[in-house]
């Protein structure tokens, strides 16, 4: 333990690699105990039972793609809100007033995709 | 014994410990929430293996990992085999940067000083909401390299869901930075000294809703769990696994489920630390375990209270309802703070 970005790198690298030796040993036990046998149609999707007609490499919903672009935006909002919300004692009133007018920005985007109905779900 | 050399012990055992009594409680988790079903259903649930049926969970993983591992022909099987683990590993992760008792301060350990955190980060709130981020790849990607049209709608739904609902949850966490002056977990925790009514669940009253809220659609637990609603969707994203992938999956779902608890505690409801002043002489892990299962047996009361919700009245409330507040909930804490001070 010498210095704290190492530290953090080394206290990070072993969970990591415990969760993932974790998990691989799990499979690694699993592939030696469980049965395997090879079937044409064990290895088909699962369809309820009937002979799956098409691909699922096709055009779905737009809206799952709105949804993430405005996830997107949003989730920049919060990066840049948490130094602010940290620091905000020793900033004082001008960062928060700063900080509404970047909020109220937002909202206009946010008010715009409400009346497209990017929220509305059928 | 030098300092660096005992810190590294200390390091091993830690990170050694955890993850063992994470997935000890993950087991008897389980157990409980079959068992909690069997009541409020007035079944009796699992009673035949150990006491009281106690050791259902391990015989469980002793079922699932000699069960076969099919890999659908058609899938993409590189992701398909890949999408498990990016379930998996991140909780890890987080629990790395949660504070199970006090840090810092004197020697209290054979003349060293015993941190009881893995990692004492300075961004462990963020750390946490970015490991929620690269969960829901592990469920998109899952249910897109299936190629079934079950997991393709199971995936989607999951992934539009979690995003939507991480917006509201990183705001509200953003009302508890403002108050404690830090996105570290540790000092959150040292901001919260004192009895229960001094941590920060009576001033973030909202933002701890909206909080826990959200983490039950993170989550995908009922009444939020389009993503595998077995009556439309066979099991969602997980139709195709079979065996531990499947396994993994289920057991991620458990991990973050207690990793989730202790960052609710941690941010709202003083971490470690006892309700009042003097009984903090019971140590800081038995508290925050403590509350731990407190919050798992409410995520299971609702799970098997309330049903489970449309998908359009899920994003609506998510980006309509939950997300405003929680943008009102951080305006005016940070309002109450600068003028408080």
């Amino acid at each position: 333990m010498v210095e704290p970005t190492i530290d953090l790198l080394i206290q990070f690298g072993i969970m990591f690699a415990i969760g993932a030796a974790m998990a691989m040993a799990f499979v690694a036990i699993s592939h030696l105990l469980s049965p395997k046998s090879v079937n044409p149609s064990k290895g088909e999707p699962y369809e309820c039972g009937v002979v799956p007609k098409s691909d699922t490499r096709a055009p779905f919903n737009v809206h799952y793609y709105l949804v993430a672009v405005l996830f997107v935006l949003f989730d920049l909002e919060a990066v840049f809100i948490y130094p602010w919300a940290v620091s905000l004692r020793s900033l004082g009133t001008p960062a928060l007033i700063e900080m509404f007018v970047f909020i109220a920005i937002l909202l206009v985007g946010y008010v715009y995709a409400w009346k497209k109905g990017v929220f509305e779900w059928e | 014994m030098s300092d660096p050399v005992a810190q590294l012990v200390f390091l091993i055992v830690k990170a050694v410990a955890m993850p063992l009594i994470i997935i000890t409680m993950v087991a008897f988790a389980i157990y409980f929430e079959r068992k909690f079903a069997g009541f409020f259903q007035a079944r009796v649930g699992p009673t035949y293996l150990g006491p009281w049926g106690s050791l259902q969970s391990f015989g469980d993983v002793l079922k699932l990992i000699s069960k076969e591992d099919v890999i659908p022909l058609r899938s993409d099987k590189s992701v398909f085999k890949l999408a498990p683990y990016i379930a998996f590993v991140p909780a890890f992760l987080v629990m790395a940067v949660l504070p199970f008792g006090p840090v810092g301060g004197e020697p209290n350990l054979f003349g060293h000083r015993f941190d009881y955190v893995i990692a004492n980060f300075d961004a462990g709130v963020v750390l946490f909401l970015a490991m929620g981020a690269i969960a829901v790849y592990g469920v998109v990607l899952a249910g897109w390299s299936s190629n079934s049209n079950y997991s393709l709608l199971g995936g989607l739904r999951a992934g539009a869901q979690m995003i939507s609902y991480e917006l509201a949850m990183g705001f509200s966490a953003a009302g508890v930075m403002v108050m404690a002056g830090s996105m570290s977990l540790v000092e959150i925790v040292d901001g919260q000294k004192g009895a229960f009514w001094e941590w920060y669940w009576i001033p973030q009253i909202v933002g701890a809703i909206i909080f826990f809220i959200a983490s039950i659609a993170e989550l995908n637990r009922t009444p939020f769990d389009m993503a595998e609603a077995e009556q439309e969707l066979v099991a969602g994203y997980l139709t195709e696994y079979s065996g531990m992938r499947w396994g993994m999956f289920y057991l991620a779902e458990y991990v973050n489920m207690i990793v989730v608890s202790g960052i609710i505690s941690t941010l709202y409801f003083g971490g470690w630390r006892a309700p009042f002043e003097s009984w903090n002489v019971i140590p800081g892990p038995i508290w925050l375990f403590l509350k731990i299962c407190v919050l798992i047996f409410i995520y299971m009361w609702i799970r098997w209270t309330i049903f489970r919700y449309r998908y359009n009245q899920l994003m609506s409330v998510g980006w309509k309802v939950l997300l405003p507040l929680s943008l009102a909930n951080l305006a005016v804490t940070a309002v109450v703070v600068s003028v408080v001070g």
